[in-house]
């Protein structure tokens, strides 16, 4: 049995303290500040966000997942066109996909037609964005591998055999 | 109007004599003081905190949803133990032929009580290594048979001494049971401990009933299986099931797996006593089988952090134990504190709300020891810590006082 690497533990849980890290994996507190400082400086850990249940924000944020088609261009291939829209903080996720379209993006506004306008004005627009397909989000049932709306737990016994 | 009969001597004939000298189970004795408190953090629990995980359930409910409501052949679908069986060979290299040497049970807890049943002649004896699992004994005694104790302590890493085990030995001892990794100790046993067994059991014609239901939860060296070692497969039962690795209790399966003539006899007992196991179950076993070890490798690696975390913790607030190695149980010793166990563990209870079981619940050298599952949250036995070391720096003055005197 192999104990988790501590990009594993990181992956799964977030940010770690050192000494936790090392507590729960066997190793010197030392050891795992290093690796942590490791995964950091060469970029493998990129960054730590908090999972939110959006419905208990009281935050109207819209959200949609829009499917793009492009004409790649020669020579870069997909990355630069990927690269203009991706740079757009609305844009908070983008894909390059295999299929029907060729890029899928997470895009979020204050309302529909804050991201309608996005949709329209930037990046129907694009010189090599050849068409667009959106889908508003309507409700989430799961994150990033976590339920949002879990059903209440069953009891255990508190002690048995 | 007839009198009612008098219950309550304690030669009633009203109950079957042996029945009523099985002493209660130690756990169920705290488990009504626990029971009704509110708030309670318990370590006290002998299954995983995961719920089962979602592709085994979801089997189950396929099943239902094809109308598989039925009984199934005695020893359980055949489709279960091929699968089983695979298992058996891939991850532990022991071979069983599904349609002979297999029978699928209402847990390991049937698989123990038939496996007796199948063996046990009156007068013969079963040696049964403490401190362990609560139920042995007493299925021993009711199979009919003699049960001789082979204690273990933590200055031996609850490794069995083997000379002492070899002593226990009589022209009519018939069996062993092992329990390997081990409830409530945490141990596992070195390849060593279990070749000298072996030799013992070898020379004395000994049957083995060897209980791996903690198989999977092992964290420092790869799980050695009983049969597997040289001659064993002949001589053992191997017993073992779902509840622990696939997170499986309430579904009650398990199985065991040994030489055609012992299981047809257990298959025998099952077969009027039980018929078969229920078929949703079998079913879910099969996709936990074929699926599901991804979920066990991250149950495992959840609990091997949290065995790191509770052995240093009790260790910090004093209570000298043994990181263990499989299973998901620590056993520190409390012994310096003065109280037996059963004292220690309802003290605490009373005055923390942290639930640990004493362990003379696991026999009489348990005693000295509290048992604690971290089968709990990282975050729950973080608190039940920080409430043991309040719990045991407020006693600190009265063992002073206790040695001045
Ligand atoms: C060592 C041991 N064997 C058997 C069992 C019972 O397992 P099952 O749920 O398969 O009956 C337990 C449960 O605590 C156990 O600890």
């Amino acid at each position: 049995m192999m104990s988790r690497t501590v990009l594993q533990l990181v992956r799964a849980e977030g940010r770690l303290s050192a000494p936790e890290i090392a507590e729960r994996l066997g190793i010197t507190p030392a050891e795992a500040a290093a690796e942590v400082k490791r995964l950091h400086d060469e970029k493998v850990i990129l960054g730590y966000r908090g999972i939110i249940n959006p419905e208990k924000t009281g935050e109207d944020s819209v959200l949609a997942i829009i499917e793009v088609k492009v004409t790649p261009q020669r020579e870069v291939g997909f990355d630069s066109i990927a690269r203009r829209i991706y740079k757009f903080p609305e844009v908070r996720t983008c894909y390059l996909m295999s299929g029907a379209y060729d890029l899928l993006l997470l895009v979020e506004g204050e309302s529909l037609r804050q991201v309608a306008s996005f949709v329209a004005e930037k990046l129907a627009t694009l010189e090599h964005v050849s068409s667009t397909t959106t889908h508003f989000l309507l409700r989430k049932y799961k994150e990033d591998g976590l339920i949002i709306h879990e059903e209440s737990e069953t009891e255990r016994l508190a002690v048995s055999a | 109007m007839c009198p009612l009969p008098n219950t309550s001597s304690p030669h009633s004939s009203r109950v079957s004599r042996l029945v009523e000298s099985l002493p209660p189970s130690g756990i169920r004795k705290f488990f009504d003081l626990v029971i009704g408190r509110e708030d309670i953090i318990s370590l006290g629990v002998g299954e995983p905190d995961f719920a089962t995980p979602w592709r085994i359930c979801e089997a189950a409910v396929y099943a239902i949803e094809r109308g598989q409501t039925s009984y199934t052949s005695n020893r359980g679908l055949i489709a279960a133990r091929n699968a089983i069986a695979e298992y058996l060979q891939n991850r532990f290299g022991v071979e069983y032929h599904p349609a002979t040497d297999l029978c699928i049970t209402v847990g390991v807890s049937q698989g123990i009580d038939i496996t007796l049943r199948a063996i046990v002649n009156p007068g013969d004896e079963v040696i049964v290594i403490e401190p362990c699992y609560v139920a042995y004994r007493p299925m021993a005694l009711l199979a009919g048979a003699e049960v001789r104790m082979l204690p273990t302590y933590m200055r031996d890493g609850f490794q069995p001494d083997l000379e002492r085990l070899e002593s226990l030995v009589t022209p009519r001892t018939k069996a062993l049971i092992l329990c390997n990794p081990n409830n409530p100790t945490g141990t596992t046993y070195n390849r060593a401990t279990l070749e000298g067994i072996a030799d013992i059991v070898r020379r004395h014609d000994l049957i083995v009933l060897s209980d791996e239901v903690y198989a999977e939860l092992t964290y420092e060296s790869e799980h050695v299986c009983f049969p597997a070692l040289d001659g064993m497969r002949e001589r053992t039962v191997l017993l073992s099931g779902f509840s622990k690795a696939w997170a499986m209790t309430g579904w009650r399966l398990g199985y065991i797996a040994g030489p055609r003539d012992i299981v047809e006899m257990a298959v025998k007992v099952h077969q009027y006593s039980m018929m078969c196991a229920p078929i949703m179950a079998q079913y879910a076993a099969i996709e936990a089988l074929k699926h599901g070890r991804r979920d066990v490798e991250e149950m495992v690696a959840a609990y091997d952090e949290r065995r790191r975390v509770i052995t240093n913790g009790l260790r910090a607030i004093g209570l000298p134990c043994i990181l263990p190695s499989g299973a998901f149980y620590v056993f520190p010793s409390i012994a310096h504190t003065g109280m037996t166990s059963e004292q220690f563990c309802t003290e605490l209870l009373n005055q923390t709300n942290v639930a640990v079981v004493p362990g003379n619940a696991f026999g009489e050298s348990g005693e000295g020891h509290v048992r604690c599952a971290y089968a709990a949250s990282l975050e729950q036995i973080r608190t039940a810590l920080d409430r043991m070391g309040d719990f045991l720096g407020a006693l600190r003055p009265l063992e002073n006082h206790a040695l001045a005197r």
